[in-house]
């Protein structure tokens, strides 16, 4: 794969052009990246900005905010998503037309961010569509969205047509549009996020170019051991622990350690 | 331009509306916990970042009586002027189980605004409407329904606004379920 790439690189210096299918697809498609034109709360600010003269978005081919899903590529989640709202996106993720990609812009969209312990705000985006690049931030400089564009285009760019859906048969996958319950947004009657309960882990984690999403809604109840799911805590009052639980305590701030591994760095 | 003190106005309300006003306590500490100016100097002075506990229920507001806020609310209107009500809030004190309801009106003449208060039990706030006569009450009476719980007999559609029809809770009180209250508990302990 890679040596039919430095062939064709090699060629093109020699002045003969030679390409595949599937890299002239790509090229294609990563060269009009066209967002919808759609912003939530302040980091659409910033995706103004960078749409705007002073960074100019137009460099990456994506310029064109479409005001139609149906014109869109790109879906630029750009703010806070409260839980009235997030059907409402999961319909014009619906509506854009294959491929699609989604762009989780700032800590908001990507986790709830400052407003993740609240009532009202949806634990990240990738709970109800499946996201391929996150952008960390508050509000995220304009020249992160940048770099999450070029981020994206190199995932465009490693997609196999051989393996990608929409040029195949298949039919456009519709992801389930959550309704309203009585503690938070359900689908299929099953709970997405409860209200003052676990967060969950996306049932959609970034897919790997496209393809393969688990579709399950995992409860990480051992992975991240939330508390005030812990029947052994006591409370105090309904809204306060009276300390702290021995095994929590016993438990509490630790992280995995994170091997470094410094033969690689002395490589480089 | 019209200027009317909080005091001023318990004096005219218990003057000439009797039996309206609600036996409060008056204030000895501004609300920031700072020392009051009108106290006698010698209150026990704390060292810098320790205050005596604030008592959170003491002001120096006019607090009404639920039952005759609409009385207030036209005398204000009708005899003093002020004319705009230009807002309403609920306050949720968790720990002596009272959810009081805040006024402000204006003059349309200017000058500083007029707080009229309420104070209804927790576990049943019922509070008259005052959409009859204010119309801009409308939202922000269903605003305090949804958030706190407050009932608002005489109001035309008292639903819910911010959350969905389907929801369960008033999820700005403070006994609300927060994640993450129960994680670190006391620092002291």
């Amino acid at each position: 794969m890679s040596d039919d790439r430095d062939i064709q690189l090699e060629a093109e210096k020699q002045g003969v052009f030679l390409t595949t299918m599937q890299r002239f697809y790509n090229w294609g498609r990563r060269s009009s990246v066209w967002p919808l034109s759609f912003g939530l709360a302040c980091c659409a600010i910033e995706m103004m900005a960078t749409g705007l003269a002073r960074f100019d978005l137009a460099r990456f081919g994506a310029e064109m905010f479409r005001a139609s899903p149906r014109q869109a590529d790109l879906m630029i989640v750009a703010g806070t998503v409260t839980k009235k709202m997030a059907p409402q996106v999961v319909r014009l993720y619906n509506q854009m037309p294959e491929p699609r990609y989604v762009i989780s812009m700032g800590a908001c969209a990507t986790s709830g961010g400052p407003f993740r312990d609240g009532y009202n705000v949806l634990r990240g985006i990738d709970l109800l569509i499946p996201v391929d690049v996150y952008i960390p931030g508050c509000p995220p400089r304009p020249e992160a969205l940048l770099h999450a564009l070029m981020t994206l285009q190199k995932q465009i760019d490693a997609q196999r047509l051989s393996r990608v859906r929409w040029y195949g048969k298949r039919e456009a996958k519709e992801y389930p549009v959550p309704t309203f319950g009585k503690h938070g947004l359900e689908i299929d009657g099953k709970l997405v996020d409860p209200v003052g309960g676990l967060p969950l882990i996306s049932p959609y984690t970034s897919p790997t170019h496209g393809e393969t999403r688990s579709g399950l809604i995992e409860h990480p109840e051992l992975v991240r051991h939330f508390p005030i799911m812990d029947e052994t805590v006591e409370l105090e009052s309904p809204h306060k622990a009276k300390g702290v639980a021995p095994e929590i305590v016993h438990n509490d701030l630790k992280r995995p350690a994170v091997e470094v591994n410094h033969a690689q760095d002395e490589q480089r | 331009m019209p200027r009317m003190s909080s005091a001023e106005l318990r004096e005219r309300l218990a003057h000439d509306l009797p039996g309206i006003l609600m036996p409060i306590r008056t204030r000895t500490q501004a609300s920031n916990g700072s020392e009051a100016s009108g106290g006698d100097g010698k209150a026990a002075r704390h060292k810098r970042g320790e205050h005596a506990p604030v008592d959170l229920l003491a002001t120096d507001d006019a607090v009404v009586y639920p039952e005759r806020l609409p009385e207030a609310a036209r005398y204000v209107r009708d005899v003093l002027g002020y004319e705009l009500l230009s807002n309403i809030t609920a306050v949720d004190y968790l720990a002596d189980g009272i959810i009081e309801m805040v006024y402000h009106f204006y003059h349309l003449d200017g000058g500083p605004e007029l707080v009229i208060k309420t104070r209804v039990p927790r576990d049943n706030p019922v509070v008259p409407s005052l959409t009859d006569e204010w119309p801009g009450a409308n939202l922000q009476e269903r605003e305090a329904f949804d958030l706190f719980g407050v009932m608002f007999p005489g109001h035309p559609n008292l639903t819910r606004i911010y959350m969905w029809d389907e929801f369960e809770g008033w999820p700005m009180r403070k006994d609300f379920p927060k994640q993450g209250d129960k994680y670190f508990g006391d620092s002291e302990e």
